[in-house]
């Protein structure tokens, strides 16, 4: 019999070992599928290897899938750092998309534009996050099940929108006006969709980890979530950490949704996010809830995503591998991080 | 306000708020069990979708409506013992794991039903199941036809909601999950196997929760989509909480939702829809939230739930 034991020091390799065991095991398992689908496993995963980043423009296509989601990954990494358990960063997206695109319709000039949006998308992200936290430390109510089910609600607050005030009164599709041309986040390489949103996302991840590392702000959301009882102990005003966190993990879940509809669509429409906040889940969790590896996280996760369509048209393998992919690293990583804690031992043995 | 009643009462108005509920309830009662367990189950989503992609294709492919039930009720069967051995036997945090369920059951439904049916423009659809009147009950005026002139996964749903609450709440099985569920501690002690109950819990509503996705793919729509669940599985989620654990009160939660459902769909079909309607589809989740804002003060939820059980660790 094999038991698991208690491990005394998680040895410092695991950090960087333990995603790349994940992902290895997930594509050797989603291996089964190609097979399944009667092509070669080598070819599949060539071509989507190729289309992902073999030349420059898959490479900028890539970085632009990953944008909102190194933002949502950031989001989760810091609120799950403070055990805020915020499953709402799909939600907190959505609301910021709307806001972004609300503050984008105004004529204004186009870096003044940008900001507000960036601004304005923030703190509805952050306002949506609120709610959850504060009934959590006000009123104890679980915020597992209360962010999930607001991301419900900001989904049809969007969809009303869109159907209603926001549709378009030309063709009667449900969508959002555009925003201004000049509030269009700028091309940062011609030829390709590489917009500002994506070298603010890769700014984002470095200055997050700084704060989440080395400030004291960071230092008490570490704490908090740790050992909440110690925290408290040393004069940590608990709630007041949670509540922060969650403002801070809103507002870059908004950004996200800032992202996408400044550098992306330029509009709202109802399927704006294919569960990017759902899949900045899966991210924090490959990085270990640390900022620095949310970037490659979401690129990878973004480069099976371009990946799988190119596939798809040279083999003929369901597009769809990528979200099984995706659902079977998150939950390849959450075994392998058992490993962090315990390890296994013959049961009976010396120990 | 005369048309609006006129909608309402309408033939055919009750029968529509009981097919609304019938996949809810089943969803309702699986993730109740679950819970009462001690295990949140976010894959809700998820099972729900894969179920009702196997159960379409089972019966797609085998002509059985009946082997395709069976299909679905394995398929939500095996992904509760996936998120039973992550979050019971391995004590992984449950939403997390609940989150990674849905990803990954949602990922298979669409591979695998893209891999069987490939890329049509019309989805291709099944001949479903077909209402079954039930002699003499079905003849009483006005609540017969609605009731008793259904399919008969509708029959089993009105009868699983007893039967879930005699098994909860008078049964040796039921009194054990919901100790496992309140004070695994003392359950263990009284030899009560915790991992094994939890195990079963989940198992179980995984299986209801197949059946919830069956029932859309077969009896309502006759098609698998992408979106046939659309949100259904989270629907549960707040129907369990809104219903405080317990099957009579979360079946009846279904039921007032299915109502407020097909209100909406009558009021947007009469041409009466001053009020977006997804003011109507938000409601469920606006009150489960402001009913947990008001239950806080006294613990109603299973008090072991998010809680992984290690018998070692004291």
């Amino acid at each position: 019999m094999l038991r698991l034991e208690p491990r005394q020091r998680t040895p410092g390799w695991f950090n960087l070992a333990l995603p790349f065991a994940a992902i290895i095991a997930t594509l050797v398992l989603c291996s089964g599928l190609i097979k399944m689908a009667g092509a070669s496993v080598f070819q599949a995963y060539g071509v989507m290897l190729d289309a992902s980043f073999g030349d420059t423009y898959a490479v900028t296509e890539t970085l632009v899938r990953a944008t909102p989601m190194i933002f949502t990954g950031l989001a989760v990494a810091v609120a799950f750092r403070a055990k805020f358990w915020n499953i709402g960063a799909e939600g907190q997206l959505l609301a910021g998309a709307m806001a972004g695109c609300w503050v984008g319709t105004f004529p204004m000039a186009g870096p003044l534009a940008m900001l507000l949006m960036a601004i304005v998308g923030a703190v509805a992200g952050a306002a949506v996050a609120l709610i959850p936290a504060l009934l959590r430390v006000k009123l104890k109510v679980d915020d597992v099940v209360s962010s999930l089910l607001l991301n419900s609600i900001v989904f049809y607050i969007l969809m009303a929108l869109i159907e209603t005030v926001w549709k378009d009164p030309l063709s009667g599709y449900p969508i959002s006006p555009p925003i201004e041309d000049a509030a269009n986040l700028p091309v940062l390489l011609a030829g390709t969709r590489l917009h500002l949103g994506v070298l603010v996302a890769l700014i984002a991840a470095p200055v997050v980890w700084f704060v989440i590392a080395r400030t004291t702000l960071g230092f008490k959301i570490r704490v908090t979530g740790e050992n909440p009882e110690a925290a408290r102990y040393g004069g940590i005003g608990v709630e007041r950490i949670i509540v922060l966190a969650a403002i801070l993990s809103g507002a870059l879940a908004g950004l996200a949704g800032v992202a996408e509809v400044g550098g992306v669509h330029f509009q709202v429409m109802s399927d704006i996010s294919p569960g990017y906040g759902y899949s900045g889940i899966v991210i924090a969790m490959l990085a270990r809830l640390n900022p620095l590896g949310v970037v490659p996280a979401a690129i990878f996760l973004a480069a099976v995503m371009t990946g799988a369509e190119a596939m798809s048209r040279a083999t003929g393998v369901p597009p769809f591998l990528s979200d099984v992919i995706q659902g079977m690293a998150l939950l390849a990583m959450l075994v392998a991080l058992l490993f962090t804690a315990y390890r296994i031992r013959r049961r009976g043995g010396a120990s | 306000m005369n048309a609006v009643l006129e909608q309402v009462f309408q033939v055919g108005f009750l029968a529509a708020i009981i097919r609304i509920a019938t996949p809810l309830a089943f969803a309702t009662l699986g993730e109740m069990f679950s819970e009462r367990a001690g295990v949140l189950n976010l894959g809700i989503e998820g099972i729900m979708l894969l179920s009702a992609m196997t159960g379409f294709t089972t019966a797609s492919l085998t002509g059985s409506l009946w082997l395709g039930i069976l299909a679905a009720i394995i398929t939500g069967a095996l992904m509760g013992a996936l998120h039973a051995v992550l979050t019971v036997a391995l004590g992984l945090s449950q939403h997390v794991c609940g989150i990674g369920v849905t990803l990954f059951g949602s990922g298979l439904a669409y591979f695998f039903y893209r891999l069987v049916f490939g890329q049509q423009s019309v989805p291709p659809s099944i001949e479903g199941f077909k209402p079954v009147p039930i002699p003499i009950l079905s003849d009483i005026p006005v609540i017969g036809p609605p009731i008793f002139n259904q399919f008969t996964l509708v029959y089993l749903a009105i009868l699983a909601i007893p039967i879930s609450a005699f098994l909860l709440y008078r049964t040796p099985w039921g009194l054990s999950l919901r100790m496992v569920g309140e004070n695994p501690r003392a359950a263990d002690s009284a030899g009560v196997s915790v991992i094994g109950m939890r195990f079963q819990a989940v198992m179980l509503g995984g299986a209801l929760m197949g059946v919830a996705g069956a029932f859309l793919t077969m009896a309502q729509f006759n098609a698998f989509t992408f979106g046939v669940i659309s949100g259904r599985g989270w629907v549960a989620i707040a129907l369990v909480v809104f219903g405080r654990w317990d099957p009579w009160r979360s079946a009846g939660a279904a039921l007032l939702f299915a109502f407020v459902d097909a209100l909406q769909l009558r009021l947007q079909a009469a041409g009466l829809g001053h009020i977006p309607y997804e003011i109507f589809l938000m409601l469920p989740f606006v009150l489960t939230i402001v009913a947990m804002a008001l239950m806080s003060r006294n613990a109603v939820a299973p008090s072991a739930l998010l809680k992984p059980f290690r018998r070692e660790e004291r």
